[in-house]
């Protein structure tokens, strides 16, 4: 087999598919770089200070920028006077919308718009010395405001009365309605019915490193060194705002501070900082600081959800009914969508099913994809629901999700590509956490304990093309590893690495991978959906595979066999089945050098009879303090259905990630908005609460390290998200199973927590204050 | 107008250096801007994550609350100056081993806090290391790693501790 390229004409238009040209790796083929717990490539620089990340960028006369945010929810700008910012000493550049052409950005709105929609919107921008000069600057800019009424809150902004961020009002859209039978009839055949309203909160990523970027103009060429899970999408919305050609714009990221979804797309401050960069003649950094980084680049949305399940009394899903709203902001950024209704159509087997969400708009900091966006917010109620089920039918709560299996993807109507993925994960996380065992005493002073279930789906992780990938043989034996596909912090150069090392039958020490610029490395799709590694790795697979074809062509013609007779071993070509004759790569290339041997590789396409999907369930066992309110999680077990393991080590510590972000979102994290004032209370580290060493219990990942080879010729899947999925839904099921509470909103704070429990008549405390 | 500088004499990971400040000046920022030591992070800027830790006369501090003009006359150690010439420190080791961080932005601050803990106690407690860095936020969630790095940098120390006096 050999790489191909398709061409045809499908509705009208040109249709590409490429293919690796190679075979993929089954279940049984032998791995010896794949699989290994290899250290990360990067380690040295992560721990001696040295990696550079955008923020770290330091150019010849680089000066630091600020920007100047609206303090009103939604107003008007009558006025922008500048002068005596742009008078301060060390001052380089102001702009704003009085000085700066109108670029679109965002919908209908733009770069500087003289409407501001949300505490926080972007009103003017200063290029100065230092950032202490560049703060002093922004206080002298005088701007005068016409407020307009503002609407903050979910549930208000839907009322025909609000105040309306646009003339169509509220709702950004129309509603998006699926439907796959008659839920409302066949609820009607139900033995019991959950009818509840549950509500998730706005979350926000609060990636340390903040976003921002370094940019440098040399001529009418513009390098960006950005913070961002997309290098690609930078230098399109970048050249299209500025107006030039996307090859004169280069974006680079070699390290960045997290991202977790919110930087997926391109954000003003990567326009702000050219245009700036451009007036001072001088290169700039802007970097967000934490107020804005939690103002205005992105939140999990806040939801409401009114649902209806019914069952039969044997526990098998009769019907699904679900009503959602997303409180999306001011602005509808794009990227991968919160699609809260997906999970409601795929998780458990059913035949009637009805789901509506409506996207609505307030004054707020615009909404992005946050990890496993959407999901996350349904599986909090679907994972209730379901454990509200079993408890009423006197079902063990993973037995009645046994009963309502699906193998079979029912949107798509296709089987899963791996159709027993999930029950892996029940079997596997139930055995490892020891959930048939009796449960340890429940009851000690004022502590109470118990354990929860989850489990979920999660809609990508599967990867996709385009994705390109070039490898180059060095004389030496080395190889070099170029994609334009970047590494969010998740360990895609050490995993890629390890896919090349496999393919080649070399060390990993051998592979140097070069990503994150758009000026070397081939095209590259964002890093969102736990699609990075499924959707590069074939890439880098099919690269290689060209390179190691050169290579055993040479090496046939020297040692007078048949190419096909040949293989690799520790970088030692030899007859397959014997031991007698061999050569290594450097002594093969030597002959030929300084010849290089140049491989490409493109992703070829998913397969269209099945869907590829990932899968996941947990254990949770938690301490609920009757007289504090206070919920400790003291121990977590979790499997996941993510194909082959490519490195454990790197697995666990996204499986780690994600729990600890759902530890977070379950208890502690919430973005306070006052709605009299409009304005976020608490956008800081200190009163935005992220879980601490302290907070996060043992992890246990039990591995189901099944390779999905129907899914790609690696068999790999994605690991980023799934793993935050269940965590919230089953520290919630386990407090129930505590302190017999249900907690329809979240997070479950120590104050909701206490008044659910005087509520309920079992707080312990002397005197709760409601 | 820009309040008037201070000149401040600083050794920072043994060399010292002589600046002129403004009194407002961090010692963050000192580092990152001036000295464009980069390996010190600034992620909240008001004393809430511990990713700017360094230590200043061995203790481990938030540069982000320390003015330069307080450092005058003191000895600051950064994230760069850990590592002996022919290699890593313990911490760096173990944090590379156990895979005790993932995109490494709260790294050189975890480093800089479990570095002045084994600085003062060879044999922690798990309840040691976690209080070494209970002041330093990790997004990713690397904190069970961190953990069993801590203990792993604690054996290599000794381990390197006892090679050195069986020298």
């Amino acid at each position: 087999m050999s790489a191909t390229m398709d061409v045809k004409i499908e509705d009208g238009k040109l249709a590409l598919t490429e293919h690796e040209g190679v075979d993929g790796w089954d279940a049984s083929t032998p791995m010896t770089a794949v699989g290994q717990p290899a250290t990360r490539l990067e380690g040295i620089e992560k721990v001696t200070g040295s990696a550079r990340y955008s923020y770290d960028v330091r150019l010849p006369g680089q000066l630091y920028a600020a920007v100047l945010r609206s303090p009103h929810p939604h107003a008007r700008i009558t006025r922008i006077d500048t002068s005596r910012a742009e008078a301060l000493p060390g001052v380089h550049a102001v702009i704003s919308s009085a000085n700066t052409p109108q670029i679109p950005w965002f919908e209908d709105s733009f770069v500087f718009d003289t409407t501001v929609r949300y505490v926080g919107d972007e009103v003017a921008a200063v290029a100065a010395v230092s950032d202490d000069v560049a703060a002093d600057a922004l206080g002298l800019i005088e701007v005068e405001y016409e407020r307009l009424p503002h609407v903050t809150e979910l549930e208000a902004a839907i009322r025909p009365d609000a105040p309306k961020l646009r003339d169509s009002g509220n709702i950004a859209g129309e509603p998006t309605v699926y439907d796959r039978g008659d839920a409302v009839a066949a609820m009607a055949g139900a033995d019991v019915v959950i009818d509840a309203v549950f509500t998730t909160q706005a979350a926000i990523h609060n990636s340390l490193e903040p976003h921002g970027c370094t940019v440098a103009w040399e001529g009418d060429e513009l390098t960006v060194w950005a913070s961002t899970q997309s290098v690609f999408t930078i230098r399109e919305d970048v050249a299209s705002g500025l107006g030039i050609p996307e090859h004169k714009v280069r974006v680079i990221k070699h390290h960045m501070g997290g991202g977790f979804g919110a930087k997926q797309v391109a954000w003003k401050n990567d326009i702000i900082a050219p245009l700036l960069a451009k007036r001072a003649g001088r290169p700039v950094q802007l970097m967000l600081d934490r107020h804005a980084e939690n103002l205005a680049s992105g939140n999990r949305p806040p939801t409401r959800q009114h649902v209806r399940f019914g069952a039969r009394s044997d526990g098998t899903l009769v019907a699904i009914w679900a009503d959602i709203h997303i409180g999306n902001g001011a602005y509808q950024v794009g990227g991968e969508a919160s699609n809260v209704s997906g999970m409601y159509q795929s998780l458990y087997r059913c035949d009637d099913v009805h789901t509506e969400s409506r996207t609505v708009l307030m004054n707020t900091g615009p909404a992005v994809a946050f990890r496993a966006p959407g999901h996350v917010e349904s599986a909090w109620v679907i994972e209730q629901v379901m454990d509200e089920l079993a408890r009423r039918l006197d079902l063990d709560p993973v037995e009645i999700r046994r009963r309502n299996y699906s193998p079979i993807d029912q949107v798509e109507d296709k089987p899963y590509s791996l159709p027993d993925g999930l029950a892996y994960c029940y079997d596997r996380v139930t055995a490892d956490f020891g959930w048939a065992n009796p449960a340890p005493p429940a009851v000690a002073g004022s502590k109470r304990r118990g354990r929860g279930f989850a489990a979920h789906d999660w809609a990508a992780g599967s990867g996709h093309p385009p994705a390109y990938a070039f490898a180059k043989l060095n004389p030496d034996g080395g190889i070099d590893l170029v994609t334009g596909t970047q590494d969010i912090g998740t360990g895609t150069r050490t995993g890629l690495a390890q896919l090349a090392a496999e393919e080649l039958g070399i060390g990993v020490d051998q592979v140097r991978v070069q990503l994150g610029d758009t000026a070397s490395g081939p095209y590259s799709p964002v890093s969102s959906g736990s699609s990075t590694m499924a959707s590069i790795g074939p890439a880098v697979r099919g690269a290689v595979a060209d390179v190691r074809q050169q290579l055993l062509r040479l090496a046939a013609v020297k040692m007078e066999v048949a190419a096909e007779r040949l293989t690799i071993v520790d970088g030692r070509i030899s007859v397959i089945g014997t031991t007698d004759q061999s050569m290594t790569i450097a002594e093969v290339m030597e002959d030929v050098a300084p010849a290089n041997l140049l491989g490409r590789g493109a992703r070829g396409p998913n397969p269209s009879d099945v869907s590829i999907r990932t899968f996941g369930a947990q254990c949770v066992e938690v301490e609920v303090d009757t007289e504090t309110g206070e919920v400790t999680v003291l121990r977590v077990s979790t499997a996941h259905d993510i194909g082959r393991i490519i490195n454990p080590a790197l697995v666990d510590s996204q499986i780690h990630g994600g729990i600890t972000q759902g530890i977070g979102f379950a208890l502690t994290e919430e973005r306070v908005v006052d709605h009299r004032l409009g304005m976020v209370m608490n956008a800081n580290l200190e009163e935005y609460k992220i879980p601490t060493m302290l907070d996060v219990p043992p992890i246990s990942h039990a591995h189901v390290d099944v390779p999905d080879s129907v899914a790609n010729i690696t068999g790999a899947k994605g690991v980023g998200e799934p793993p935050l999925i269940p965590t919230a839904p089953a520290i919630a099921n386990a407090i129930f199973d505590a302190v017999g509470i249900r907690v329809h909103d979240a997070p479950i704070s120590r104050q909701r927590m206490l008044t659910l429990l005087a509520e309920h008549g079992q707080s312990a405390a002397p005197e709760v204050a409601r | 107008m820009a309040p008037q500088r201070m000149p401040v004499t600083v050794t920072v990971n043994g060399s010292d250096h002589h600046l002129l400040v403004e009194p407002r000046h961090t010692l963050l920022d000192t580092l990152r801007e001036d000295l464009r030591l980069t390996g010190t992070k600034k992620v909240c800027d008001m004393g809430n994550c511990g990713a700017c830790t360094v230590h200043v006369d061995g203790l481990a501090v938030y540069s982000c609350l320390t003015l330069a003009v307080e450092t005058d006359g003191h000895e600051v150690r950064t994230i760069e100056g850990v590592a002996p010439p022919d290699g890593l420190d313990p911490v760096q080791e173990a944090f590379i081993r156990m895979d005790a961080f993932q995109c490494g932005f709260c790294t050189p601050g975890q480093i800089m806090s479990l570095r002045a803990l084994l600085d003062g106690n060879d044999d922690p407690t798990d309840d040691d290391i976690q209080t070494a860095v209970s002041g330093n936020l990790c997004r990713c969630g690397a904190y069970r790693n961190i953990l069993r790095a801590g203990r792993l940098a604690a054996d290599l120390q000794r381990a390197r501790r006892e090679s050195e006096v069986a020298r």
